[in-house]
Parts: C-alpha cells; structure tokens; sequence
C-alpha cells in the first residue's frame, strides 16, 4: 500500500516535471479557482431564486394591512359588491415592509380565533397519521426484509404501484371503503388510510434491505426471537431512514388539501392547508402571518431533521428491494 | 425480481427452491412465519383500504351505474376514451410528466455535481436548496398568485425589458410552464441530496484509477459515476413522478374545478367525474390510469436491470 502510493507520486511527480512547463500548475490551479468561484455563484444565485417565496412570506407577515392593501391590492383587494378595486394599478413586489407591524399576527393570535382552530386541526390529522404510519411501515420494513416467501415480490410490486397512483385513483376506493365502516364526515376517514399508506413502507423496506444478514444470525445463534432482533438491531440501524421518512410524510400531509375537501362536508373542521387557500378577500391581508405560522411546525421539524434527511437516504441503493 | 429472465433460468430457480423447501428446518420453518407477521399489519390495511376497493373499482368499470348493476362490457373505456375533456387531460398530464420529470431529474443531477465541486458553504446551499419542500403549500398559492397574475410581479419585471406583459399566465397556453417551474423549484432540492448521496458512494479507488489513466472529468462522469447513478436515478425518477401527481393541490388551489385548458389536468377530470358522481367513467379512467403506470414501472426496472447489470453493490 505504502509502495503503490510512493510508486503514483512518483509518476505524478515524473509527469509534472517532465512532460509539462513550468507555470503549467499555476495555471491550472488558477482556472480550477475561476471554475469554483463560477460555481459559487451560480449556487448562490439558484439558492436566492429558491429561497424567494419563504422570505416573502416571512417579510411580508410584518406588513400592515394598508401597506398590503397598496402593494398587492392589484390582486387580492375585492369589494363588498365584489367588483375588482383597484388600489394600486399593478403588484409592487415588497421584501422588506416600510414599517415593521405585528397587527397581522394581533389579529390572528388574539381576535379571530378560527385560524388556530384550524391549525390545530391540521396538527390533529397529521401527528396520528405520522407516527402510525411509521410504526407500520417500520414492522412492514422488517417483515419485507426476513420474509422471503412467493408471494414477496408480488406483494412489493402492488405497493409500488399503489405509492405511484395520484389520490384521485384511490379516490373512489377511500370513500367506498369510509362509506361501508361509516367513517365519512370523521377524521378516521383520513387517518386510517393515511397510516397504510404504502409510501413509508417502501423507503423503510429499500433500507433495511441493506442490514447484513450476518447481524441477524449472529442474534439468532445467541437466541433472539424475531421481535427481539427487529427491536434491538433493526430499528436502532434505520433510525435515520424512519427519522427522514417521517419528515417527509409530516410534510406531506401538512399539506393535504384533496381529502378533507371530499371526505369531510363541515368546513369547520378543516385543516389549515384548505382553509387558508380558500381564504376570502376581507382577510388576505392576513394570509402572509397565517402562512408564517403554518410554516413553523414544518420549518422545526425540518431544522430538527435536515441531517437525517441527507444521511438518512445516504445508503439507499437500488429501487427494487 | 418478478420479472424474471429466460426460461431456463426460471426452471433453475424453481429446482433451486424445491431443494431449499426439502431442507427447510423446522425453526427455519418457524422464523418464515414469524417474519411474515410483521407483514400483517400493512398487508392488512393496504387490502382493507386500497387493493379490496380496488376490485370494486374494476367491477364498477364494466357497469353502466352503480345501482342498476348491468353488464356493459368495456362501453365506459370506450366512452372515457372518446370523450374530448379525458383526451384533453390525459394530453396535458402525460405533457406535463414527461417534461417535468425528466428535467427534474436532470437539473437535480446538475445541481448535485456543481456542489460536489469543493465550494464554499456547501452545507448552507444544500439547506436553501431544499428549504421550498417546507413552504406550504397555501403560501405557495398565495406567492405563485402575487408572481404570476395579470397584474402580478413577473409581468411588471418583463416590462422593463420592453415585454407587453399583460399575460393573465396561469390562464394562458403558458400555465402549464408556470406550473412546471413551480414544480421544479419544489422538488429539485431533495432530489439534489439524493444525488448528492449518491455521488459520494461512488468508490473513489476506481476514480483515482481513471485520474491516473489521465481521463478527464467529463469521461470519468460518464464512463464511471454514472453507472453507479443508474439506481438513484431511477429513485428520483419514482419520487419526481409520485410528486408530479402531487403538484396538483396547488393547481387545484391557484384555479378551482375548472381551468383554463392547458392546465387541465386529470386529476380534475377525476374529481369532477366524482363530484358528478359519475363512478364508472372514474373507475375506467382509473384502471386505465393503473395500467399504464404499471407499465411505465416495468419498463423502469427492466431499464435499471439493463444498465446496472454488472454493477456488485
């Protein structure tokens, strides 16, 4: 190893002095510094562009409702009769108010409670779901890894297909399914089939794939049951893979907006997702402090789990499992 | 997998397994059972919740109501098939995908190689990159409004540039542009990281090896990186594609039931069949839709088989 490493500078070195004048490496050190700065700064430009529409929603929160009146009133200000007034010809794109005003938050924390109602709704869908749903797809994960019966194969494939369908092709399924257990109208009708979904199962099970068969025998020879062996050596090794697919399902139905509209009829119980995109015009200058607060949750779980994120999907190789 | 190859390596398979099941000790035996059972929980709701009301779905297709229960055979394909609103929304959504996934597959992988370089902040970029996945979606509407109405930011900024601008965008041909970069700045950042990810378990003694042979940057992309993507890629092309039928909530959101033409996707023409309570015409549109996603699938994994096949790891 020593030798072969010596052997290679040796040649890089015969190569340096030999082939290629002098000033040869300076020059090439020059354009790879040109190349990298060229890449910071198209990084950087990109990541400006991305993070656009986060900082004006965030900015424009503090914005008073005159203030939002005169810049977007283009678009969003509609009058009681509800022709178009027109208080500013066209949109004035704004990432930093005149003046500082919490009033969009006042009213939203304090005076119309409707929004915290239904943020708290939102939370209400989401947690059971989430957690559930991991821990479903952490046995499922499992199962799929040690059970190497016929059936397997075909059984994976149907959930791939199923994680691929758009809601509304397991639409009519849902409502049949909720109609039948007379789950319509209640949030069991969002909450069970979000649980199955098929969705966690598939990342879990592409990870756990990947732990050594010779972990699980070396605690098979010392006597572990399966339980023993999923609790004590598989769950621990995909932690990161549960922590990570766990953001994404948390994200993911943060923001349903296709199954309350059609399996619940009382827009009272709505989440946030729905409710504040249906957001009449008398209250849009609140929308930006409503949107601020609805990102929280996703923002700390998101700065909870970023590293997850990217270590947690580090070892995923192929698709089929 | 299931796909299996030539006959003569399934016949192999199939004696292998005999052999196997002769040998099959009892604790084996008991440790098969015990790992299924794992299974049973999602097994169990999958079928409760999607793959029995599935069935129901196929039996409603071949019905001319859901009520009178008559036979009509493939009569409700034939009318989905023929109806000019389905073809609309089959045109625009299979337009849709096939431009958007690709290019997010592509630009994602860009992104990845230019911060693969050793840039500075790599790990602040990474985050910015992937902070629209947490934006919600209600204040992405809001923003997408602001930016792209008739009297919105981006007509306002090409009019510097001596452009009418005066482009109602989410109502014009263009919509479906505006939805592709909306869908693009969404989902870029987390196929980034995958690729990223990938990247970086690429072994870097073969790397060193092809340096040493003098290859270049761009043939070592090729020849050596790029077989070890093939996996990833057809991840992200799996997630780009479960998250192109997603961008519909915000489709949904910006333009109601009805919108303008070319942003009609077939999720609406579902929804509104639901809402019309018109069950069979749904139920073939979706098997029709099942079928074609099972075999965009196949053709993935077998393309997958094809490129990675002497890849180990």
């Amino acid at each position: 190893m020593e030798n072969k490493k010596l052997d290679d500078n040796l040649i890089k070195d015969s190569k340096r002095f030999a082939v290629r004048p002098e000033g040869h490496g300076r020059r090439k050190k020059i354009i790879r510094a040109i190349c990298v700065s060229i890449a910071t700064v198209l990084t950087a430009a990109i990541s400006l562009l991305f993070m656009m529409p986060i900082i004006l929603t965030i900015t424009n929160s503090f914005m008073s409702p005159t203030e939002f009146a005169a810049n977007y009133g283009a678009i969003f200000a509609t009058t009681k009769s509800g022709g178009r007034q027109f208080v500013s010809e066209l949109v004035n794109l704004k990432f930093i108010p005149d003046m500082v005003s919490f009033s969009q938050y006042a009213t939203v924390l304090l005076k119309s409670k409707d929004y915290l109602l239904k943020f708290w709704n939102s939370m209400i869908l989401v947690l059971p779901i989430m957690i559930f749903q991991l821990m479903v797809a952490a046995f499922a994960g499992y199962g799929f890894y040690r059970y190497k019966g016929k059936i397997r194969g075909v059984i994976f494939f149907a959930y791939i297909i199923l994680m691929l369908m758009p809601y509304q092709v397991t639409l009519v399924p849902n409502y049949l399914v909720s109609n039948w257990l007379g789950l319509l109208d209640s949030y069991w009708a969002i909450w069970l089939p979000g649980i199955f979904s098929p969705f966690s199962v598939y990342l879990i099970t592409k990870y756990m794939n990947r732990i050594p068969i010779s972990c699980i025998e070396a605690a098979q020879i010392d006597g572990a049951g399966e339980f023993k062996i999923f609790t004590k050596i598989a769950l621990p090794m995909s932690k990161g893979i549960i922590m990570s697919t766990g953001i994404l399902v948390f994200i993911d139905y943060w923001n349903m907006v296709e199954q309350p509209l059609i399996l619940l009829s009382d827009p009272e119980r709505y989440p946030l997702s729905v409710y504040l995109s249906k957001i009449n015009a008398g209250e849009v200058t609140l929308a930006f402090a409503v949107a601020t607060i609805y990102l929280i949750p996703t923002l700390l779980v998101f700065l909870y789990g970023e590293e997850y994120l990217v270590e947690g999907i580090t070892y995923q190789g192929g698709v089929k499992a | 997998m299931m796909m299996a190859g030539s006959n003569v390596k399934k016949a192999e398979k199939i004696s292998d397994k005999k052999i196997k099941r002769q040998k099959l000790s009892k604790h084996q035996k008991r440790t098969r059972w015990g790992s299924a059972a794992f299974l049973i929980p999602s097994v169990a709701g999958c079928a409760l919740f999607f793959f029995v009301p599935y069935l129901v779905v196929i039996y409603y297709s071949v019905l001319d109501n859901p009520i009178g229960k008559h036979f009509v055979g493939f009569d409700n394909y034939i009318s989905v098939v023929s109806n000019s609103a389905f073809r609309r929304a089959v045109t625009n959504t299979g337009l849709f995908s096939a431009v958007a996934v690709p290019l997010a597959v592509l630009l994602s992988l860009l992104l990845a190689l230019l911060l693969d370089n050793k840039i500075p902040f790599r790990t602040q970029f990474r985050s910015f990159l992937l902070s629209p996945m947490m934006v919600p979606v209600a204040s992405i509407v809001l923003i997408w409004q602001v930016l792209f109405d008739q009297n919105g930011a981006f007509n306002v900024f090409i009019r510097h540039f001596g452009f009418a601008g005066n482009i109602d965008w989410m109502k014009s041909n263009y919509g479906i542009v505006v939805v592709v970069f909306l869908f693009l700045w969404k989902n870029i950042g987390y196929n980034m990281i995958l690729f990223m990810a990938a990247l970086s378990s690429v072994p870097q003694d073969i790397i060193e090896v092809a340096r040493l042979e003098s290859a270049g940057r761009v043939k070592i992309f090729f020849m050596i990186k790029l077989r070890y993507l093939v996996s990833t890629i057809v991840f992200v092309t799996i997630m780009s594609l479960i998250n192109s039928f997603k961008i519909f909530r915000e489709i949904y959101l910006l333009t109601n039931d009805y919108p303008f033409e070319s942003v009609y996707m077939l999720q609406h023409f579902m929804n509104n069949k639901f809402k019309n309570l018109d069950y069979q015409m749904l139920s073939a549109a979706a098997v029709i839709m099942s079928i074609v996603m099972v075999i965009l699938i196949v053709l993935l994994f077998k393309a997958e088989e094809h490129f990675s096949k002497d890849l180990d790891g």
